[in-house]
């Protein structure tokens, strides 16, 4: 237990020292680590719906979307508004619960496959209107998207700018970084205490099988639309706080893409385990990062030309992933807790 | 038994058909608190339809369903478990990747209230749900025979244990009428005989149970009385002497299956 | 000119293609109750083929009438997705025949996303121009106008579901695909191989879509490695609107699906230009008086009639307009 503890211990110093050390090695990398972080982030709300509750949503990005945008609308130039984050933030994730009710209501009565379907023409409805809500009254600028998005600023401390704290530089992105990090923090505990409490066993309950899920009891509408509601709610924070980092915002980052992208995190770390789909999170994306740094040179000095662009080749990996987890490891690199309990449970018995 | 004739469950003229056919016919049968009782038929006779209709799986086309003295809302199967009726299934259905343990938890959720904000936040009204739900499932888990299993996945019991912890999770849901759907199939002699003492200690307890089986033999030794259903239609219901004597139903079984 | 008829004539033009594409993931639906995603991937190779041969013999400068031209096309797209199609179902649907229902699924984007990629390395980033090589004069038929390719897609289209429905109906292996479709256990009982049967219906439904592949490329005379998604999407609404695992049925939805969306287009600048509603028109009296109309929602919203269709019809009727099966087998 306490070498548990020192491990925790050890990993989070490590995670506070990490960006002063990526900013020794280019401001880039900090931004990596951010997006990265935003993407567990992103995984681990969509665990809430995929994993746990196996309602296999991909439709995710349009509550990322909704969230950015609520963000964008709400603190920049386009409509002149300034608000504050601690406003924008909270409203953005009410804003995609509701809108995750709204649009999960009529399809949570469909069988699996046919959800995917319907959530996946949902996710490309809301595209579509972001990119023509621009006439007659422009509402999201189109496909041109919103520029001039406001930084994150606490009291007087502004994310756009460099701050020094005891002597030591924090850059725009290495506060990022921090508040990125509490908020995953956050997430983290919430999925780990609904895992083991009774919605959570309700929605696994349900993943498992439905029908004997409302024999034993269980509303399951009702279950399962919570779980679409909560997780849409973690897609708008992670959206607004996307909005904020990047400071501009087109549909263009909320095509199905990015949903599959989040699918397969999720998939290929392990449906239903946090700490599997943290994993999953984190190898899809620093392995393309670190293609796109490698593949490169690699292709100059074997052909004397790029053949494959590091964005296909992270598509191909993506691809890849669903398609060989489902093959070879349908429960992931890191299967869920339960499954591990039962096999100590075995040595245990054994023994 | 004593002499009380207190009535659970009366179920009056229910109907369902799938397509042109006419899988219950007006049905009407009449359970008494703590008794056991027992409904037999053919195959295909509509037993198992019954019981999806009675536990609000599927949708019935007529007739009404007293439970406990009031009318049963059958349009949603988790308002049925509310009511106080719980059920297995013929062909086991759990929930495969979860321990034994959590698979009697989840049996819980309709007895019990903490939400999302209580898990998250792990609120002291939360924490002691919680406990108390665990206490209770390991309670059951001893009941049925299996405590030592808590930890396993349900999908690695032995089809026995399999059975028992189906009807563990079913107890687990406060239930006044149990029904079980033939939890003798593809049971060897020992754990019917398991089975049959798990059923009298349950009626013991207080509980009614309902029960469908091929089995005649454990039927006729263990229920009070049976109704049988012939192609959806109720063709006797009373004490297992009388039934067995009934030449109706020595009609629908001898003409209905041979060497069944 | 007619807008309403004209409408109607496109509306027909595209349904025949959605038609063509949703019989495919019917088919495979009917038999194994798999969505096959990447389908629509498959028709973009299908397109993408033809392209490549098309190009490359108008390039030799062969004296070929044009309709030799792309027929050339059709017959080197139909062999290219057929193998696609074979190879998808053996390597990635196959060994998941017995998996939990979204673990195939999940594959089915995993394929999309890599034929799309592989495409996107062979045929590049860029739309690729179909060659606009026959002559597409046009017929005025009651104040409407109909190209020659319009005629050859919808009379195409009515060519292959006759044939479809001929090879299902009165072919041994077209029985052998029904009574697969019904219950496989049944139908290897009765000798018949599942495994070619599901092979074989992954191959028809491959070869199906390489022709809808050439019709949709020449008639938008556009081909892309995104295509696929949006086209296999439609489709797929359009078979489940028939009622998806029916054949008729895909074809109804096809053809419903083009005239829903052909006619929405149409007529939803129409309907949502708030200067013909009194009251909001009196709110924006300044803008109506200057442009004459505040379009709402325009002719640019065309792609989300086939999403809202799925969802009317998921929602409302499952079971599509001819589909029978409603109850989930358990």
């Amino acid at each position: 237990m306490n070498r548990k503890i020192l491990g925790f211990v050890l990993i989070g110093v490590a995670l506070l020292i990490l960006p002063h050390v990526l900013t020794q090695v280019g401001t880039a990398w900090v931004r990596i680590a951010n997006l990265a972080i935003l993407f567990i982030f992103l995984s681990l709300g969509l665990n809430i719906v995929v994993g746990m509750a196996g309602l296999l949503d991909l439709g995710y990005v349009a509550f990322y979307a909704v969230g950015a945008y609520l963000w964008a609308l709400l603190a920049s130039p386009h409509f002149g508004l300034h608000l504050p984050f601690w406003i924008i933030l909270p409203l953005g994730a009410l804003l995609a619960c509701i809108a995750g009710a709204v649009l999960g209501a009529p399809c949570l009565r469909l069988r699996g496959d046919y959800l995917a379907i319907v959530t996946l023409g949902f996710g490309e409805i809301v595209r579509i209107f972001m990119n023509n809500l621009s006439t007659p009254f422009n509402i999201t600028n189109g496909p041109k998207g919103i520029t001039g998005i406001d930084d994150v600023s606490i009291g007087s401390i502004s994310f756009a700018t460099t701050d020094s704290f005891f002597g030591i530089p924090f850059t725009g992105p290495v506060k990022y970084y921090y508040m990125l990090l509490a908020l995953l923090l956050l997430i983290i505990i919430v999925n780990l205490r609904l895992q083991n409490s009774r919605i959570g066993r309700a929605w696994v309950a349900i993943r498992e099988d439905e029908i004997a899920a409302k024999a034993a009891g269980i509303n399951t509408w009702n279950v399962k639309l919570l779980a679409f509601a909560m997780g849409a709610s973690f897609g708008g924070i992670a959206g607004g706080m996307f909005a904020a980092m990047q400071g501009f915002i087109s549909p263009e980052s909320f095509v199905l893409h990015e949903s599959i992208i989040i699918v397969a995190m999720v998939v290929l770390g392990g449906m239903g385990n946090v700490w599997g789909v943290i994993a999953g999170a984190l190898l899809l994306s620093f392995v393309p990062e670190i293609l796109r740094y490698t593949v490169e040179p690699v292709q100059m000095a074997l052909f004397g030309r790029q053949l494959v662009e590091p964005e296909v080749l992270r598509m191909l990996l993506f691809g890849a992933a669903l398609v060989l987890t489902m093959r070879f490891r349908p429960a992931g690199i890191w299967p869920e807790s339960r499954h591990r309990r039962e096999m100590s449970e075995a040595r245990g018995a054994g023994a | 038994m004593s002499s009380s004739v207190a009535v659970l469950l009366e179920a009056c003229n229910v109907g369902k058909s799938f397509g042109g056919v006419q899988a219950l016919k007006d049905v009407s049968l009449t359970i008494r608190a703590n008794e056991i009782y027992g409904l037999i038929g053919p195959n295909g006779a509509g037993k198992t339809t019954f019981f999806n209709v009675l536990t609000g799986l599927y949708p019935r086309d007529g007739g009404e369903v007293l439970f406990d003295g009031r009318a049963l809302d059958l349009a949603n199967p988790y308002r049925v478990a509310e009511a106080g009726i719980a059920r297995t299934f013929q062909n086991i259905r759990l929930f495969g990747s979860m321990t034994a343990l959590e698979n009697v938890m989840v049996g819980r959720h309709v007895r019990t209230r903490a939400g999302v904000f209580g898990a998250i936040l792990r609120t002291p009204g939360q924490r002691a749900e919680e406990a108390a739900v665990k206490r209770r499932a390991q309670e059951l888990l001893h009941y049925v025979g299996i405590p030592h299993r808590a930890e396993a996945l349900a999908r690695h019991l032995s089809y026995g244990d399999q059975r028992r912890l189906e009807i563990a999770r079913a107890l687990a849901t406060e239930p006044k009428l149990l029904a079980l759907d033939e939890p003798a199939a593809g049971m060897n002699a020992t754990e019917t005989a398991g089975l049959r003492q798990l059923i009298e200690g349950l009626r013991a307890d207080g509980l009614t149970v309902l029960l469908i089986e091929h089995d005649v033999k454990l039927v006729m030794g263990l229920c009070d009385r049976v109704a049988v259903l012939d192609y959806g239609e109720k063709i006797a219901e009373d004490v297992p002497a009388v039934v067995q004597k009934d030449p109706k139903v020595i009609e629908a079984y001898l003409g209905g299956s041979i060497g069944g | 000119m007619d807008i309403f008829l004209q409408q109607i004539i496109n509306g027909l033009t595209t349904g025949s293609v959605y038609a063509i594409v949703a019989l495919g993931y019917t088919m495979v639906y009917g038999v194994i109750q798999l969505i096959n995603f990447a389908h629509g991937d498959v028709v973009m190779v299908g397109a993408m083929v033809a392209f490549t041969v098309i190009m490359g013999v108008v390039g030799m400068g062969l004296p070929l009438p044009p309709f030799m031209i792309v027929l050339a096309g059709v017959l080197a797209a139909i062999p290219a997705c057929m193998a696609v199609g074979f190879l998808l179902e053996r390597a990635a649907y196959r060994p998941l025949r017995h998996a939990p229902r979204l673990a195939p699924l999940i594959t089915a984007i995993g394929m999309s996303i890599i034929l799309q990629q592989v495409a996107l390395l062979i045929w590049g980033r860029d739309p690729r121009a179909f060659p606009q090589i026959m002559d597409n004069p046009s017929f005025a038929i009651g104040g409407a106008a109909i190209s020659a390719v319009q005629i050859a897609i919808i009379l195409l289209s009515v060519a292959l579901m006759a044939g479809l429905t001929w090879f299902v109906y009165r072919t041994k292996f077209g029985i052998a695909m029904r009574a697969t479709a019904e219950n496989v256990n049944i139908a290897g009982l009765m000798g018949i191989d599942a495994n070619r049967v599901i092979a074989g219906t992954f191959i028809i439904a491959a070869a199906l879509g390489a022709v809808a592949g050439v019709m949709y490329g020449t008639y938008y005379g556009i081909a892309h490695y995104t295509m696929g998604f949006i086209l296999g999407l439609k489709a797929f609404s359009a078979a489940v609107l028939g009622g998806i695992g029916n054949l008729a049925g895909a074809m109804l939805g096809g053809l419903l699906l083009g005239l829903v969306e052909a006619l929405g287009a149409g007529y939803i600048g129409e309907f949502t230009d708030l200067c013909r509603w009194p009251v909001v028109s009196a709110m924006l009296a300044e803008r109506c008086a200057a442009d004459g109309h505040v379009v709402l929602f325009g002719s640019n919203y065309q792609d989300v009639f086939a999403f809202a269709v799925l969802i009317l019809v998921l929602v409302f009727r499952p079971s599509g307009l001819l589909g029978e099966r409603v109850s989930e087998r358990a």
